[in-house]
This record gives C-alpha cells, sequence and structure tokens, in this order.
C-alpha cells in the first residue's frame, strides 16, 4: 500500500514554534485536538504528516486518530494549496453542463484528486459550489481568473496559460 | 440500584434500573443480534442491528437496545415485532449492498456473525440494494496478518480493542460516509506501523475482514516432505480453547485428543511448548535472581510475550535493557529441538521444521527475528494460530471428539503445573516465583502465589521469601503495561520483577484463538473459562515445579550444563532493538 504522496514540506522552525506554542496552549483542556488541529492549518494552509506526527507526539495521541479526524472533516486539508488553485464549480446548472467531465479531465492531466496538489506545488484543485456565473456555465476558476463555457478540449488551453 | 419491572414481548422481567435493554433481554432468554457492540469498550450505538421497539408510556418507538438503559417501570420492549424485524432487514440488506459476498471462499465461512445473521434473519435477496460498491486492495504489509476491508463492515470492534484494551490505537476510521474505511493513518501499511501483532483485532472481527496470514498448506506440504523431520509444539493456551472449534463447552482442556489429532495429522513428533515454558524459567529465575542479588537492571520484565516484546521496543524503547533477554518458550524449544534433540536423533538441524501451535499472532512475528536461530536455522519454522491447527484437522478429516486422549511424546514433552499456567496472567511470575523461592530457601516445596492470580489488569504484591522481600507486579492487556511501565518510568513505583503478557488475561485469550461471536463474548469472560482449565490441569499434577522436571535436568546434565551458562546464553537467549512509534 503505498503512502499518500504530496508535495515536499517546507515548514519552518517559526512555523513550528508556533505549533508547539498552540499545542502547549491546549494541554490541559479536553477535547483539545479539534482546536489545535484548527489552529495548526492556520499556521501552515494544510496539515501534512510531519506536522500531524507532532501533534502527536506532543499531545500523546495516535497519529490515526488525528489523521481520522482531519480525513474526516472537510475544514481540514492534507494538501497545500498549489500556486494556482483551480476550482471548479458543481453547482446544478454548471454540473447540467458537464462540469463534471471537465473536472474528471483536469482530475487526468494533472495526476491529482479533489483537495490535492501536485507535486511541483504548481497547481492544486478543488470543487466548489455556484459561484453566481450560471450563465457562463459551465465555470472554473484559477486563482482570480475566471473561464467560462469551456468544454473538455479546453480545458487544456486554460492550463497551458499558467505554464 | 433500585429494581424496576419491564415486560420483553410481553413477559415480566424485573432488572436493575439502567440496566441496557440487551442485557435485560439476555436475562429473558432473548439473544439481540448486535455487530458493533462490546461490552465497556464500544458502546457506539453505531450499526443499528440490535434494534427493538421500547414504550416507555408515550407509545413505541424503535431504538438502539446495546446502549438504551432501561429507567422506567412498566416500560414495554417487543424485540420481534413485524417493524424491528423490518429495520434489521433493511440494516442487513444494506451492509451487504457493500459486502463482498464470496462466502464459499471466505475464512469465516460457518463462523461468520454475519452470515449467520444472514441465516437467522431469512435473507433471500443478496442484492436488494445495488449500487455503486468499493474496491479496496488487501493490506498484506503486516507479517502476521491480512487487512481485506471488501468484507469490512465498519463495525469498529477491532479500533476499539487496539486503543482501549492495547493502547495502541494504529487502526481506526478514515474519512467520512460512504468514503469511510478502516486503516492506519496515510494509507500506511499495518506493517509499516507500531503495530504489535496481537491479533486482537482479529480475534473480535466479527467477519472475514481480518485474518491470520495463513500457514496450513505449508505445514501439509513439510509433513509430506519425507527428507523433513517435523517436529509439533503446543502452547499451554491451545489446549484450553481449541474444543471450542469442535463444540466443546469453553474451558474444557482437550489436550490428550489435541495431541492425537496432531499425531494423526502426521507430525513426527508432538511436543510440548510447557516443557519450554519450565526451561524458561530455569533461565529466567536464574537470570533474576543474579540481577536482584548482583545490582543488574531492574525492575527485570518478562519476555514471553512477543506482542509485549514488541510494544516495550516500539512505545518505551529505552526500558528495553529491562527486559529479560530469555527466548519464550517456544522459541526455546525450537532452538533445543535443532540442537540438543537434533544430535540425539542424529539429524541435520536443516532437516527438522519446528512447527509451533500458538494462541498468539505475535509469535508469527517473533519467529521471523533476529537472533532466533541457535542452530544457524531458525528456531521456529511456522506459527500456526489455534485457529489454523482447527482447520488443519478438519480438512484432514479428523473426527475430534472421537479421538483418544494421547501423551505427549519425549524427551521435550514432560512438564510442570508451573509450564501449565503460562497461558494466564499472572502465571509466568507464579512460575518462577515457585522456583526462585525453593532456590532461595532450598526447600523443595510447592508456594501458590494467588494474589496474581486473576483478572485484574495491574496486580501487584510483595512476596517475603526467607526475609527476602520482592516486589512483583503483573499487567495484562497492553494499555495496563503502559500505564504500569509509565508509572515505574516516573519513578512513582518501586517493582524488582513485572509479567507483562499483551492480551487482556493472557495468551488464553490471545489474538489466535478460537473467535467467539458477540453474543458469546458480550455475556461470558473468556479469560476466566480457559483460565480454570490451566489452573486445574496444573493442581491435578504431581510435578509443579519447573526445576523438577527430570527431562528439564537431563537437559543440563546431558546439554546445557549451567542455567545462565555460557552454552545457555548462546541458544536459549536474545536481544532486543529500539523502534519507533508509527
Amino acid at each position: 500500500m503505498a503512502t499518500k504522496t504530496s508535495v515536499p514540506f517546507n515548514g519552518t522552525a517559526a512555523q513550528e514554534a508556533k505549533l508547539r506554542e498552540i499545542i502547549k496552549a491546549h494541554q490541559d483542556d479536553p477535547g483539545a485536538l479539534m482546536p489545535v488541529l484548527q489552529q495548526a492549518q492556520e499556521v501552515y494552509g494544510y496539515l501534512p504528516i510531519e506536522v500531524q506526527k507532532i501533534i502527536s507526539d506532543e499531545m500523546n495521541i495516535p497519529l490515526e486518530k488525528i489523521y481520522g479526524v482531519v480525513t474526516f472533516y472537510a475544514q481540514f486539508s492534507l494538501y497545500p494549496k498549489g500556486k494556482y488553485n483551480i476550482s471548479v464549480c458543481l453547482g446544478t446548472a454548471c454540473y447540467v453542463k458537464g462540469s463534471g467531465d471537465i473536472y474528471d479531465k483536469l482530475q487526468e492531466i494533472l495526476g491529482i484528486g479533489d483537495g490535492e496538489c501536485t507535486a511541483d506545488g504548481k497547481f492544486s484543485l478543488e470543487a466548489c459550489r455556484c459561484i453566481g456565473a450560471c450563465g457562463l456555465a459551465p465555470v472554473l476558476t484559477v486563482n482570480e481568473d475566471v473561464y467560462g463555457r469551456l468544454t473538455t478540449d479546453k480545458v487544456k488551453e486554460v492550463l497551458a496559460k499558467y505554464e | 440500584m433500585a429494581d424496576i419491572n419491564v415486560k420483553i414481548n410481553g413477559i415480566p422481567v424485573t432488572v436493575p434500573k439502567g440496566t441496557t435493554v440487551l442485557e435485560a433481554a439476555h436475562k429473558a432468554g432473548i439473544d439481540i443480534p448486535t455487530f458493533c457492540y462490546m461490552k465497556e469498550i464500544n458502546e457506539i450505538g453505531a450499526c443499528r442491528i440490535c434494534m427493538v421497539e421500547i414504550n416507555e408510556g408515550r407509545g413505541f418507538r424503535l431504538v438502539a437496545s446495546c446502549v438504551y438503559p432501561l429507567a422506567f417501570e412498566g416500560t414495554e420492549i417487543l424485540t420481534n415485532s413485524p417493524k424491528v424485524m423490518d429495520s434489521r432487514r433493511k440494516t442487513l440488506e444494506l451492509i451487504l449492498s457493500t459486502h463482498e459476498k464470496k462466502c464459499l471462499s471466505c475464512v469465516r465461512s460457518g463462523n461468520c456473525e454475519l452470515q449467520t445473521l444472514c441465516n437467522e434473519m431469512g435473507i433471500d435477496h443478496e442484492e436488494v440494494y445495488e449500487g455503486e460498491k468499493h474496491v479496496y486492495e488487501i493490506d498484506n504489509s503486516a507479517v502476521h496478518m491480512y487487512r481485506d476491508n471488501n468484507k469490512c463492515i465498519l463495525c469498529r470492534r477491532c479500533v476499539a480493542v487496539c486503543s482501549k484494551w492495547q493502547g495502541v490505537g494504529v487502526i481506526g476510521a478514515n474519512e467520512r460516509g460512504f468514503k469511510t474505511f478502516i486503516g492506519s493513518a496515510f494509507e500506511m501499511g499495518l506493517g509499516e506501523t507500531s503495530c504489535v501483532s496481537c491479533g486482537q483485532c482479529i480475534a473480535v472481527c466479527p467477519v472475514g475482514a481480518l485474518s491470520e496470514k495463513d500457514y496450513t498448506d505449508t505445514v501439509f506440504q513439510a509433513i509430506a516432505d519425507p527428507t523433513k523431520h517435523v517436529i509439533v509444539q503446543t502452547a499451554p493456551a491451545v489446549r484450553a480453547a481449541l474444543g471450542e472449534e469442535f463444540g466443546y463447552p469453553i474451558g474444557t482442556n482437550v489436550e490428550g485428543k489435541m495431541v492425537a489429532a496432531l499425531r494423526r495429522l502426521g507430525f513426527d513428533d508432538v511436543f510440548d511448548t510447557d516443557w519450554g515454558a519450565d526451561l524458561t524459567i530455569m533461565e529466567e529465575a536464574t537470570e533474576f535472581i543474579d540481577r536482584f542479588k548482583n545490582g543488574g537492571k531492574l525492575p527485570m520484565m518478562t519476555s514471553c510475550s512477543p506482542g509485549w516484546v514488541k510494544y516495550c521496543e516500539h512505545y518505551f524503547p529505552d526500558l528495553v535493557d529491562h527486559l529479560s533477554s530469555c527466548k519464550s518458550p517456544h522459541q526455546m524449544l525450537g532452538a533445543m529441538a535443532k540442537t540438543y534433540y537434533a544430535e540425539k536423533i542424529g539429524k541435520d538441524p536443516k532437516d527438522i521444521i519446528v512447527v509451533s501451535v500458538m494462541p498468539c499472532t505475535a509469535k508469527k512475528f517473533e519467529c521471523q527475528r533476529e537472533d532466533q536461530n541457535a542452530a544457524g536455522v531458525p528456531d521456529v519454522d511456522y506459527v500456526l494460530t489455534t485457529r489454523e491447527l482447527a482447520r488443519m484437522i478438519r480438512r484432514a478429516g479428523l473426527k475430534f471428539t472421537a479421538l483418544p486422549d494421547e501423551d505427549f511424546d519425549n524427551p521435550l514433552g514432560i512438564s510442570s503445573g508451573a509450564g501449565d499456567i503460562f497461558g494466564v496472567t499472572g502465571g509466568v511470575m507464579e512460575a518462577a516465583l515457585r522456583t526462585a523461592y525453593c532456590w532461595l530457601t532450598g526447600k523443595d516445596e510447592v508456594v501458590e502465589f494467588k494474589e496474581i492470580r486473576g483478572t485484574d489488569g495491574i496486580k501487584r504484591s510483595e512476596i517475603d521469601i526467607d526475609g527476602t522481600k520482592i516486589r512483583v507486579a503483573v499487567a495484562s492487556g497492553l494499555k495496563n503495561a503502559g500505564e504500569l511501565l509509565t508509572r515505574v518510568q516516573n519513578g512513582e513505583e518501586k517493582v524488582d520483577f513485572i509479567e507483562i503478557m499483551a492480551c487482556p488475561g493472557g495468551c488464553v485469550n490471545g489474538g489466535g484463538q478460537p473467535q467467539q461471536p458477540a453474543s458469546v463474548r458480550n455475556f461470558e469472560d473468556l479469560r476466566v473459562l480457559r483460565a480454570k482449565a490451566l489452573y486445574d490441569e496444573d493442581a491435578g499434577k504431581e510435578l509443579r515445579l519447573s526445576h523438577m522436571n527430570p527431562d528439564i535436568k537431563k537437559l543440563y546434565e546431558e546439554y546445557l550444563h549451567t542455567a545462565g551458562g555460557h552454552k545457555s546464553h548462546k541458544t536459549l537467549h536474545t536481544s532486543y532493538v529500539k523502534r519507533s512509534i508509527n
């Protein structure tokens, strides 16, 4: 079984010091895991194995228990946001117009799944609900740029702009 | 608490207030099916198979009986109304909709709790809810077992025992909703984690999702190979539980029939790991007295339970020097079989195969460890669980109940009562203390140490042997072990000698023992029933002191010379490593 791959970890000493402070601040609280994870994600932007291991060791909670919580809640991410974050609208109008196929195509081209980030840190992919541009359906955004009336054939062109 | 009167299916029942509906029904002679429920450690009311109708004065409604406490006088309960049956059947059909239904080739066919319940509930269509199914890769990464999530019903009993009994917690539920699966952090295989191989997860799994790696075919092949001399040995706890596989009441000692079965399976010698236990006591009591008198590392900790040893290496690596360097009894027997006995029968150790039948899955890991090869080849070649032995007996068509009672072969088959009780928490300590008592006082009398018997998680005692005070502690279940060791490590507790067994209650409740369904587990204490078989065997024996075992005496005269001597260290002792937590 393969361990999930991710972008190389680039945590700084300052981030780690901050994380340890957060854990210390919660050390006597019952049910401290959720707030610690939330604040850890604020520090790092996501919760990779390196961060979860520190939390596991310091809080004396098995790593699996932490991983179970992180994968249970949609608010936690195991992957950082890429330089370019692609957000595909799977709201009703876009979905009816085929955004599901576009989303699948992107996963295929980038080789990543929902919420994941390419190993070079360039693209991350997520699904979102209606962004209020139903007239342009199907729609995706790359950071602040909006692309509408897409087809699966046009996906490559969109990505090419960010090469 | 005060008693209240309730009615179950119209029959009056009196129970203490706060009793769950499930327990009250059991008392009234009604079995309500359960999947997720495990008394005290998994009371999550999640699987919804135990639904009943209850009326507490405001009309009937469905509740989960396993976690529903009875609070009101006159409460009415229906356990098999059409509404209850309909709910139960729908839940079952939904479980079946994602369950891989390869019953014919499933190791649990015949004693699968899901299969049994489908049968009882009259399920006549397996695919009522056709739809999306998961396809999971089988996790083969651990030495001792596999996980097949295609068969998992997400009851979480394995998760509960791993974290709440064993304090290990390397498995849990990942993701949510339809995507939920039981696994380890970051999709690591079990073999990459700090799993200690205890197998408690397998023992409580209701279906075929978890199972030991099966060596029955390999062993059948070894037996059929005319160039190999195949020796089998059985741990004490096996005889106390094997009978359950053939319809005997829990706690029946089937030693004689087990030996007869092994002989009929074609093993060349049928030896007793109890003999190895007696040998272990010679070495371990010597080691303890040496450490105790000469300022060695104390507390000394027993090393017979390989799940415990691995736990110590992962979770208390700074304490590995405290582990006795003695190999475990079956490894000692294997070592002697391939050296001392090999010389006696004029065989090359390479042509001897040693098969150990154990109540344990961690022994599968142990026999593959480094530094367990006295004759330059592994001391033990294959480890079978009690369950695998039962499979072999069935496959060979042996009518177990009709077999005669037979005795073990010699010279590695005679054992003392002290060797028998190795299979129970406190037994190794008691066996060692019996011998230490005799050696320190110079009197060969049998002293029983009853204060370290019983199923308490941690037991403590101070033994006074002619003015020498020895502080001992016994723990079973690794969570208890972890608590004890943390106290010892922090200096909160001073102890000289610690016995630890990984499984709660000791080997009799090992991860390789017959699987008892929830309907039995939740109402009977397997630990007590099986332990009794071994204490009874001990009490009924003339020979109850390891050092008085005539064949062990002969072994020292002819081969080893002195306990703890040079030859012993070369063949009967081992070493440990430090591991990390994953």
